[in-house]
């Protein structure tokens, strides 16, 4: 007999955090409620560290926003653990909405209407009831998610070099160079063949600037330039591994990313 | 259908009142010929050459314009060429409307027996010719000018009601009313003076700054109730500035950034000061938060872009907008607004 289901509420807003709670707790009695996460980064740790059934995300929140929350919970769920359902919950957003209704995610319409959350509740019963094996309900959750489009960046004019600070002295490394970059931190590694340099930047900020042909994100915190890669290898658990031409180290493709690596 | 692949959208309209203007010029300038040019034969022959000649000017510089703007280097809104284009459009259109014009005029009137002959009717008409030009161009200004002001202030009108800002306010009022009926009601009561003051100030152009500042609070403590404790303010406005008119909701764009991409991506939360100042002749308003500071190229991005033009409009280059890091250890942003002192003069003390 396995325990009732559990659920994660991420809302930065602390009253409709706690309104959330109470209508749940009301047209769902078995459900038991994690405490809530009053941002997208305290739901990733919160969601891999209790592994709720189900995730409760608003879509505008501080760190991390609730759609990339779901992406990094996706890319970081162990494969042999059934994913979380997830429950996108937004003001107002029509163009995601359109996205998530194509994709049938579920979402929530602030405020939420009684109605409204008892038929979510319903359909979560009921995938909850007959969930399918994790490898399965992973790559369905993974084709899901990547069919919905990230929102739109700013435009920023291409990089072709990259300046990178070191005490008093300056590095100018040519993109064409850049084996990898890698997010650590506040910084962002960049890594070539001979030596890596730190540059002050996030990766969220540096990738529309590269050339997306190039330069594939593989990891929500790697971006390889794809000239390097000698070989892809695709493990069990849906990661792939992939060695470099001219670099020693392994570098790791997330679930999300895998399908960048299937043969032509 | 030809004349519309030659003319910019929206400019055809503007051309027509143009040509009414050159229609309805004709008669008092057939008047004045008649009265300063000895011998001009009757009032009808006059009527006929000046409104050839006030058409052909019309063709040559007003349409002109629009069919040879991208020779002429003439951009929106209104399409005056800049200074080289000019000369060649006044240079060579003005005296080639105004010849046409009087040609044309000999044509349907009669050769002119107008005494100093050709001479003085080309004078006459360049005259005509360069005072129309004028009106064309503080017309088609006026127009555009007009046209971006409104535009302006239906962008910050929206950007007010925000969709966002609206539904999450009214899904935290929901969950008020099962919980806390007294602050749902307070909260209830500042969103209708927000709402109020929102679609009030939208038809008004500009009003106090005491007024602005009702106003922003309105929308802070409707924040400050979603936020909870993330979210504290910060006031300084000298009493002696609170009439200064300012253009209505100015403030809006800074606070809503402060809030949206300062305070709230920024888990801790952070304050936002609002002050103003004088230095001079000039009004300085100032927005500061210490949120999560700024990110490269946040010049553009935020709504500030909407907020210059709306003040580039009223005031041109004498008014300003900065967008900044703040300066000191709390970190954030802040945006300096400079704007000419609008003081009502003070009634006389009795």
């Amino acid at each position: 007999m396995s325990p009732g289901p559990r659920a994660l509420i991420a809302e930065d807003e602390p009253l409709l955090a706690a309104a959330l709670a109470a209508e749940l707790a009301a047209c769902w009695p078995g459900l038991a409620l994690l405490p809530p996460a009053p941002d997208g980064a305290a739901a990733l740790a919160a969601a891999l560290a209790h592994r709720p059934d189900v995730c409760f995300l608003d879509i505008r929140m501080p760190r991390l926003d609730g759609l990339a929350a779901a992406h990094a919970i996706i890319e970081d769920w162990p494969h042999d653990v059934p994913p979380p359902l997830m429950v996108f919950v937004t003001a107002h957003d029509e163009y995601a909405l359109r996205a998530f209704e194509a994709q049938a995610l579920d979402y929530l319409l602030k405020p939420v209407e009684h109605g409204r959350l008892a038929a979510c509740v319903a359909r979560l019963v009921r995938q909850l009831g007959d969930r399918r094996a994790p490898a399965a309900a992973l790559d369905d959750a993974v084709a899901q998610l990547r069919a919905v489009p990230a929102p739109a960046g700013v435009e920023a004019p291409r990089l072709h070099v990259i300046r990178a600070q070191a005490r008093e002295v300056v590095h100018l490394v040519p993109v064409e160079q850049v084996f990898y970059f890698a997010a650590a931190d506040k910084y962002v590694r960049v890594v070539t063949a001979e030596r890596e340099h730190l540059i002050r930047l996030s990766l969220r900020d540096l990738l529309p600037r590269l050339d997306p042909q190039r330069f594939w994100q593989v990891h929500r915190g790697l971006v390889v330039q794809a000239r390097h890669i000698l070989a892809a290898r695709r493990e069990e658990t849906g990661r792939v591994l992939l060695t470099l031409r001219g670099r020693p180290e392994t570098l790791v493709a997330s679930r999300m990313f895998a399908h960048l690596f299937r043969g032509m | 259908m030809r004349l519309r692949t030659w003319l910019p959208t929206g400019a055809a309209r503007g051309l027509g009142r143009r040509l009414l203007l050159a229609v309805a010029l004709a008669p008092p300038t057939a008047w004045l010929a008649q009265a300063v040019l000895p011998g001009t034969a009757g009032y009808g022959t006059a009527l006929t050459r000046s409104l050839a000649i006030s058409l052909c000017t019309w063709a040559a510089v007003d349409l002109g314009r629009f069919l040879l703007r991208g020779k002429l280097g003439a951009a929106p809104p209104h399409y005056w060429p800049p200074p080289r284009g000019a000369a060649l459009l006044l240079g060579l259109g003005l005296p080639a409307g105004v010849f046409a014009g009087i040609a044309l005029g000999d044509m349907l009137a009669g050769p002119s027996a107008v005494a100093g002959g050709v001479g003085a009717v080309a004078v006459f008409g360049l005259a005509v010719g360069v005072a129309m030009t004028a009106a064309f161009y503080s017309r088609g200004r006026q127009e555009a000018l007009a046209r971006q002001v409104e535009a302006a202030r239906l962008a910050a009108l929206k950007a007010q009601l925000d969709p966002h800002m609206l539904f999450n306010t009214l899904a935290t009022l929901r969950a008020l009313i099962a919980t806390d009926p007294p602050r749902a009601t307070a909260m209830l009561d500042r969103l209708v003076s927000f709402l109020r003051a929102t679609l009030g100030a939208s038809r008004a152009e500009t009003h106090s700054l005491a007024a602005e500042r009702a106003w922003i609070e309105d929308y802070l403590a409707l924040m400050q109730i979603r936020l909870g404790a993330r979210l504290t303010t910060r006031w300084d406005i000298p009493t002696a500035l609170e009439p200064a008119q300012v253009p209505a909701l100015l403030l809006q764009p800074a606070v809503e950034n402060a809030i949206r991409h300062g305070i709230e991506p920024k888990p801790e939360g952070g304050r936002i000061e609002i002050s103003a100042s004088r230095e001079g002749g000039e009004l300085l308003l100032r927005v500061r938060d210490t949120g999560v500071g700024l990110p490269a190229a946040a010049q553009d991005r935020f709504g500030l872009v909407q907020l210059r033009e709306r003040l580039r409009l009223l005031h041109g280059s004498a008014a300003s907008v900065a967008l900044a890091a703040a300066d000191d250890a709390e970190g954030g942003a802040l945006v300096m607004l400079r704007l000419p002192m609008a003081l009502p003069v003070a009634p006389s003390a009795p």
